[in-house]
């Protein structure tokens, strides 16, 4: 199909455009986002927040793949190498210090994207396959976390996995199983280096790019939730700004301040402030003492110091099984909150689930400040 | 915006697009500077002392032994007249790592059938350049290998 001559001068650019257009139906993409709109409101900035995840995701890949070029897993050389590239390797400080800032901040702004996301409704009814793909991200990228934190084989990260996978083992039935799975035989060792490595570098990343797809698909069908009190609004009253390309110059103008904070905060705490840093320390050895304070990340803080002040029995139940039985059973209704949420779904607000959100805010933000104070 | 008058719009477009284009570089140059690996530690020696002797390369079913010189690889070979010749055991063809012919009495590179003589002269085949000499000393039951003009 030829399309007609057009009565500007043909520049490169419109005939390399006309070339992609002709094999790729290019007009039908761009007219396509052209209708899509986003809502102006006074919480318009939380439509941020999402893209802001996805960005910090995206300097994770590149600074993951330019560490994996030095990086030798294996308890010979696992921190050797993590030495090597912060004390030889041209700019390897500032790439180890991006990984390490944009993950926490991966994590920080996903929780955040997740609560406004709740608190604003946007799961009910036509999205909540899309929050449940996004639960599902979440869960990724906690692991991401917990296998990325083993990989320098530091005294730091060595007792945090020995604790963590520890805590597997009090699972019933399948827990010692699950155990000698994780850890890759009865303790941490060399060979749980391996199993993380594979799973931070390939598993999990291969599963978080077919679920990140799914859910970005999901968003540009659906376009973006319009507030709940919208409904009761005349259409004149709405305001919208286009998608393409208004929206999305203010997109990359936030992950360009994004980008800024991030090489600020390598540059002037590489090790990471307070009580999210990641020194390397020394060298883990299995037949030491652990270091007086063992802690979890910040974001396994809630539930680590959760499970520290449950009593050693509930009931007839282990102290620590009841809290990871009530942690399941939690999670559970968080990811199936747009399905039990029935007035969500013909659009009412629901006091009850409000509640809920944030009680659960409330449990993680006292639970996570006990667990950095109460030591 | 062809004028011949800069306007204010060419001006901002040639500020942003600037500023786009230092961005992305301070983005690219340490990434780049990362991926270029640090000088190795190990230093390139111009004399060794193998850790073998004389009997032992004698007892090899080629009569030759290679050993590691600095960065490179070496071999040392015992000839028929019972001389000891070394010299870089890297092809220079496409760097295969070339073995002693004790039947051809020739160095011999299985890769592209390369052959060189005892001195490490390209005699036949694709190879373009000599293998490097070594210089051996005996000294007693130790044998020592330096650079030429080391």
């Amino acid at each position: 199909m030829m399309t007609a001559p057009s009565e500007t001068k043909a520049t490169s650019k419109s005939r390399a455009h006309n070339w992609l257009d002709q094999r790729f139906k290019i007009s039908a993409l761009v007219d396509y986002m052209g209708h899509k709109v986003v809502p102006v409101h006074g919480h318009s900035i939380f439509y941020y927040f999402g893209g802001i995840t996805l960005f910090l995701f995206i300097v994770q890949v590149v600074t993951g793949i330019l560490l994996l070029m030095y990086y030798r897993p294996g308890a010979d050389s696992a921190y050797e190498s993590v030495r090597f590239i912060v004390s030889e390797v041209a700019f390897g400080w500032l790439i180890r210090a991006l990984h390490s800032w944009s993950a926490n901040l991966m994590i920080l702004f996903a929780f955040l994207h997740m609560f406004t996301v709740y608190f604003t409704h946007a799961y009910r009814k036509p999205r909540e396959l899309t929050w449940l793909s996004g639960v599902g991200l979440l869960a990724l990228a906690l692991g991401f976390g917990f296998s990325g934190y083993l990989l320098p084989w530091n005294e730091l990260a060595f007792f945090a996995t020995r604790v963590g996978t520890g805590m597997a083992g009090a699972i019933p039935v399948i827990g010692d199983e699950l155990l000698v799975i994780m850890r890759g035989g009865e303790e941490v060792t060399g060979a749980t280096i391996g199993r993380f490595f594979g799973l931070h570098v390939a598993i999990l990343p291969a599963l978080f790019t077919v679920l990140l797809s799914v859910h970005l698909i999901f968003v540009q069908r659906q376009g973006m939730s319009e507030p709940l009190e919208w409904q009761h609004l005349p259409a004149s009253q709405k305001k919208y700004q286009k998608f393409f390309p208004n929206f999305l110059y203010r997109d990359l103008l936030v992950w360009l301040i994004a980008l800024n904070v991030l090489a600020l905060l390598a540059v002037v705490f590489p090790d990471g402030v307070g009580p999210i840093h990641w020194p390397l320390g020394t060298k883990a050895d299995p037949f030491a003492p652990p270091p007086p304070v063992i802690r979890p990340e910040w974001y396994f803080m809630f539930a680590f110091q959760a499970l520290k002040l449950l009593p050693p029995h509930v009931l007839f139940i282990e102290g620590e099984l009841f809290g990871i039985l009530l942690f399941t059973i939690g999670g559970l209704i968080w990811a199936l909150v747009p399905f039990l949420d029935r007035k969500s779904q013909v659009n009412q607000r629901s006091r009850l689930y409000y509640a809920f959100g944030y009680v659960v805010l409330a449990f993680i933000i006292i639970m996570t400040f006990l667990g950095y104070v109460a030591e | 915006m062809n004028d011949a008058k800069p306007t204010r719009r060419s001006f901002l477009n040639y500020v942003l697009g600037g500023g786009v284009l230092a961005t992305l570089g301070s983005v690219v140059y340490p990434a780049f500077r990362f991926i270029v690996p640090p000088p190795s530690g190990e230093a390139n020696v111009s004399q060794l002392k193998l850790p073998f002797k004389r009997s032992d390369i004698e007892a090899d079913p080629q009569r030759a032994r290679t050993f590691k010189f600095g960065r490179t690889l070496g071999i040392i070979v015992a000839s028929d007249a019972g001389e000891l010749k070394a010299m870089a055991a890297t092809c220079t063809h496409l760097d295969c790592t070339v073995q002693h012919r004790p039947d051809l009495g020739i160095i011999w590179c299985a890769c592209h059938n390369g052959r060189y003589d005892l001195d490490g002269k390209n005699i036949s085949g694709p190879p373009p350049r000599p293998l490097e000499r070594y210089v051996v000393n005996e000294v007693g039951e130790d044998i020592f290998v330096s650079r030429e003009g080391a």
